[in-house]
């Protein structure tokens, strides 16, 4: 039999804002245990819940980015359920009316352009940190942290659109990028700063009535959820398969093992109680309001992919990789204005990235080092085929490391570049005088000893000719002289 | 209107409450009569009506800045029945999430 | 003037001794517990906390230039103080501390006034009589075997017998204006909004509103001012300056009162009918005009405030939980077991109560026809208080159905104790202020009260009212040098 597997993903994202979502505790990574709390994100007796407009914020820049519908007037609720982590054993969050409803993210998947919906994205509050059981004394205890309690979250609800976990990947992965992109979140999923939980059902292949869905939780890695939701789905099918029935649960994924783990649940069905927030006004959100936010955000990626293959018809393997990260593509942009676009995205893709992996670097840390202006003089001198291929990687690496313009560094190093007939001649003419062998077989129609005579007046410069040069001298030197290979005077 | 015994099991364990079999009778008996007593809604005439908000609508929000309120972790777990390290401490805590 | 007696003279006159420097903050803030409570305290027992040093230490810094200057206050025991413990008339918050200054109480510092320690209180703010309270009953100052009212009890006694001539209590369903009536003493519960509830440990979000007892009008425009006004920390307040209550004794001259007699024509003792009717003939002799009409009956106000009250209160009441505060049951081995038996422990029998039907009415299958249905009748009873304000500036009212009754008569029939809220509970539902006005006692030397409802942010004109109702309307004895005697309490 053959299964549709139907998938929806319930996405969490930390927002970077300085402050929580509640109340003006800093909102800092590492931090030592309770050090970020006061009576509010505590849940202390008396306390009340004052809004952060930053979060808002975030959540209207996502929501505009993603094309989502903005509700004039949204609504927090509060979420019932008891868990230590948890200062009021409420969350506040939105329930009736969201913030953001609609919208869709483009996703590249195997190739293809695939368009994922959304039913809605959500502000909420975070909870707490508990840890598992630890050994004390003569009992068992845990330890609970509130210092990541009220920090603000947006909760992202796909339709459940997805067939399969590389798409799921794909999303994540495309979602990720975003939110770094637009400034709103690092996006770290180990950091858990982002969130995945995936609902998953299977159905016979053409039916319409979904099947009873599983829910994985707490995925935080893009391979975890892949394989994880591959794992669910080849479960789900062997069971039915075997002619049983499927259960709800809700699965606990552990990446080491790669196995899914069901969680103990209460026999209750989920009971939230939501209902609105009573300590709260209703978020007001004005055209205004919207204008800024959708002014404030930058050339979207795909947007600027778009305009990169109309403008300087980048391909679009090229503009994926230099979107990756938002800053990459500024700093690619400011090199290609005005030079050759295909140029600088080669030297960037292969040898900026390559040195920036070495070393660890971010594109900041590139960037004081070689600001765009600096790579595109150097870009200028290759495109006019002033730097010969082996020895322009040696200077851009130099470029890393030291002042200069690129005169400056082959100064510096030693270093001439041989680009003349002048310069050049002599050492061609040496080189097919040394190898009378394949300058014949050249004649006789082996056109590939080329390459090498080439190669030989190379190795005899030093790698300092420009090799195209030298391929038009020993060419038009093998076609002028004549059987006897004897130079001309 | 009536609650049942299942009813009230159900909704003492959502409030995380113990119920003494000796009083449960008496309690549901108890609730029952403040819900009749609230059946009374029904007989008024709440049309086109909207439920009640009372907080100031387009209040400002806060700018997203400390503001002087944090506790150092020996404030913040001084009132703990159990604190260590700064962490308050609890029985252990078995993967059992939600109501 | 010596130090003696400092205790009987109104808030504005003790203020007014410390700070031209007669009087000292602390002979100010000591004066009632020296003279006043050694004769009650032991008895009426409104006290939960309190604390000679402390007391010196807050009349120490306490400005001595501010409205309030050396004024001493009893604080309701759910209002957070950095200098005593808040522990709500509960066994789960037995000893806790906060580590904050709830924003009225900060407020009332800054002005001078003086905490003199913490109001005994039902549990939780739940109850009508301060016989839920887990640190036993407060009983009334005229006739101890009788209650103060509730929950804000302590407070409003204290008050009565002169340990303090201003207090804070909490009003929600009542619970500043029921004890005020009860006790002989003035009790205002202001618009919605406009007393921060920072530090107020909630019991309804939309209803709550701190509260203010004192014997004499002027005293309470005096507390109002300083405490009133817009909190960013509580976003339910109200921007923008709070209503002027300046001119408390500028009379009611001109203003017209609504009469809905239906309200009382039956259920209602008529010892306090008569006190109304009492009421009603001063403010007419002062030049108010009354205008007779029929109002919205109160049961649909308790049917619809139990609802919403309880909803809100089972929320509210879930952080108690024994993990970062408060009591927590020695015994639990686990997770759940921490929580049920520290909340099965630490909550009072009315406490659990209403949690129960707080959660029933929030639950899954019932929310519509439970919490939502109030929601929406609530706006209906917004609707005709804001109807009735077409036709009048204020409404007079009875503050309760019955007397003062003796401890142990309701506390075995819940409904029963539930409508004895009938005429308070209106105006927490709609969000508009009361006055609880004190009249002269019953045959039997018990309190009677009238209750004075207005519309949204007219605290300005209910004080007014209270004013002329304090001199029995003679128009000659209503400016504020005019000092009206209060009728105190006697020792039997």
């Amino acid at each position: 039999m053959a299964y549709e597997a139907v998938i929806g993903l319930e996405c969490h994202i930390q927002l970077a804002t300085r402050t929580k979502m509640f109340c003006g505790c800093p909102v800092e990574f590492g931090a030592p245990a309770n050090s970020n709390v006061c009576p509010v994100c505590l849940g202390l007796p008396g306390a009340l819940p004052f809004p952060n407009r930053a979060g808002v914020d975030a959540a209207l820049k996502l929501g505009l980015a993603l094309g989502c519908r903005i509700a004039p007037e949204s609504e927090f609720a509060r979420k019932h359920y008891f868990y230590p982590d948890m200062p009021k054993n409420y969350q506040i969050t939105q329930y009736d009316r969201p913030l953001c409803e609609g919208g869709a993210l483009t996703v590249r998947v195997s190739e293809r352009d695939r368009e994922f919906a959304l039913i809605r994205i959500h502000l909420e509050e975070d909870t707490g940190k508990s840890f598992h059981p630890e050994k004390h004394g003569d009992r068992r205890i845990s330890r609970v942290d509130f210092n990541r309690a009220g920090v603000p979250l947006l909760e992202l609800v796909t339709r459940p659109e997805f067939h399969d976990g590389l798409e799921c990947g794909a999303f994540l992965t495309a979602l990720r990028r975003l939110v770094r992109w637009i400034g709103i979140s690092d996006g770290d999923m180990e950091k858990g700063h982002l969130r995945c939980d995936a609902n998953v059902s299977l159905r016979p292949v053409g039916s319409e009535k979904l099947g009873v869905k599983t829910e994985i939780k707490n995925l935080n890695s893009i391979r975890g959820v892949e394989r994880a939701i591959a794992a669910e789905i080849a479960r789900q099918g062997a069971r039915l398969d075997a002619g049983e029935r499927i259960e709800q649960a809700t699965l606990l994924y552990d990446a080491d093992g790669d196995r899914l783990a069901v969680m103990r649940s209460k026999e209750h069905a989920h009971d939230y109680r939501y209902f609105p927030e009573p300590d709260l006004p209703r978020v007001e959100v004005g055209a205004d309001w919207i204008d800024r936010a959708r002014a404030a955000l930058p050339e979207l990626p795909w947007a600027r992919a778009a305009r990169w293959a109309r403008e300087y018809s980048l391909p679009a393997y090229d503009a994926g990789v230099l979107c990756e990260q938002r800053d990459l593509a500024d700093y690619f942009e400011a090199c290609a204005r005005g030079g050759d676009a295909k140029l600088a995205s080669n030297w960037i893709m292969t040898e900026m990235l390559r040195v920036m992996r070495e070393r660890e670097w971010s594109v900041a840390d590139w960037s004081s080092r070689v600001p765009p202006a600096r790579l595109a003089a150097f870009l200028a001198r290759v495109a006019a085929r002033e730097l010969p291929g082996p020895l322009a990687k040696q200077v851009f690496g130099w470029m890393a490391d030291e002042a200069g313009d690129v005169a400056g560094l082959l100064e510096r190093h030693g270093v001439k570049v041989q680009s003349s007939a002048g310069d050049l001649l002599p050492l061609v003419r040496a080189v097919l005088a040394e190898h009378p062998g394949p300058v014949s077989q050249y004649r006789a129609g082996k056109s590939a000893t080329l390459g090498f005579l080439v190669g030989q007046v190379m190795k005899k410069s030093g790698g300092q000719a420009v090799p195209q040069v030298v391929q038009e001298l020993v060419r038009s030197e093998l076609a002028g002289s004549d059987v006897s290979g004897s130079a001309p005077a | 209107m009536s609650i049942s015994r299942e009813d009230l099991e159900r909704i003492a364990e959502l409030a995380r409450l113990e119920i003494p079999a000796e009083r449960a009778e008496s309690l549901g008996r108890e609730l029952s009569a403040v819900l009749t007593f609230a059946e009374a809604l029904r007989r008024l005439d709440l049309a086109g009506l909207e439920p009640s908000v009372f907080a100031p609508a387009g209040a400002p929000m806060r700018e997203d800045e400390p503001d002087g309120r944090q506790l150092d972790p020996a404030r913040a777990t001084a009132a703990a029945p159990e604190s260590e390290d700064g962490y308050f401490i609890v029985p252990p805590i078995v993967d059992v999430l939600e109501p | 003037m010596s130090a003696a007696g400092l205790w009987r003279l109104s808030a504005a006159q003790l203020a007014e001794r410390v700070r031209s420097g007669e009087a000292t903050a602390a002979a100010a803030s000591e004066s009632g517990w020296e003279e006043a409570a050694r004769v009650w305290e032991r008895d009426v027992h409104a006290v939960v906390h309190e604390g000679r040093e402390a007391r010196a230490t807050a009349a120490a810094a306490a400005p001595r230039s501010g409205p309030m200057a050396g004024v001493p206050v009893l604080v309701k025991d759910n209002l957070c103080t950095l200098d005593y413990p808040t522990t709500c008339g509960s066994r789960i918050l037995a000893h806790y501390r906060p580590p904050y200054d709830a924003t009225v109480i900060a407020r009332l510092r800054a002005a001078g006034g003086v905490v003199a320690g913490k109001g005994n209180m039902d549990e939780f703010a739940m109850g009508s009589s301060t016989e839920y309270s887990a640190y036993g009953p407060t009983r009334n100052p005229f006739d101890l075997e009788r209650v103060p009212g509730g929950s804000s009890g302590g407070p409003a006694a204290a008050v009565a017998y002169g340990l303090c001539p201003l207090a804070l209590g909490s009003d929600t369903g009542g619970s500043v204006r029921q004890p005020a009536a009860f006790c002989g003493v003035y009790g205002l519960k202001p618009t919605y909004g406009r007393l921060s509830r920072y530090g107020l440990v909630a019991f309804g979000s939309s209803l709550d509103q701190v509260g203010l007892f004192a014997r004499h009008a002027g005293d309470l425009a005096m507390l109002y001012a300083v405490l009133a006004g817009h909190d960013p920390w509580d976003a339910t307040t109200r921007p923008g300056p709070p209503p002027d209550v300046s001119s408390w004794d500028a009379g009611v001259e001109g203003l017209r009162f609504g009469w809905p007699a239906n309200l009382w024509r039956e259920g209602v003792e008529p010892e306090i009918v008569e006190a109304l009717e009492g009421a009603a003939e001063d403010l007419e002799r002062a030049g108010a005009r009354r205008v007779a009409f029929d109002f919205l009956p109160g049961e649909y106000a308790v049917a619809t405030y139990y609802l919403v009250a309880t909803a809100e209160a089972s929320s509210n009441l879930a952080r108690f939980d024994g993990v970062r505060y408060g009591y927590r049951d020695p015994a639990a081995a686990d997770v759940r077991s921490l929580y049920v038996r520290t909340r099965s422990a630490g909550f009072g029998p009315e406490v659990q109560r209403r949690i129960l039907l707080g959660t029933y009415a929030l639950s899954a299958g019932f929310y519509d026809a439970y919490y939502l249905t109030a929601q929406r009748a609530r706006t209906r009873i917004r609707h005709e208080y804001a109807q009735a304000f077409g036709k009048c500036d204020f409404l007079l009212m009875p503050a309760t159905p019955t007397l003062p009754f003796k401890l142990g008569e309701k506390t075995s029939d819940p409904l029963a104790m539930y409508l004895s809220d009938v005429f308070t509970i209106g105006a927490n539902l709609a969000g508009i202020p009361g006055l609880s006005v004190p009249r002269p006692l019953s045959r039997a030397g018990l309190p009677r009260a009238a209750q004075l409802l207005g519309p949204e942010d007219s605290e300005g004109v209910l004080l007014r009212a209270g004013r002329a109702l304090e001199v029995r309307g003679d128009r000659s004895r209503m400016s504020r040098a005019h000092h009206q005697e209060f009728a105190w309490p006697t020792r039997r």
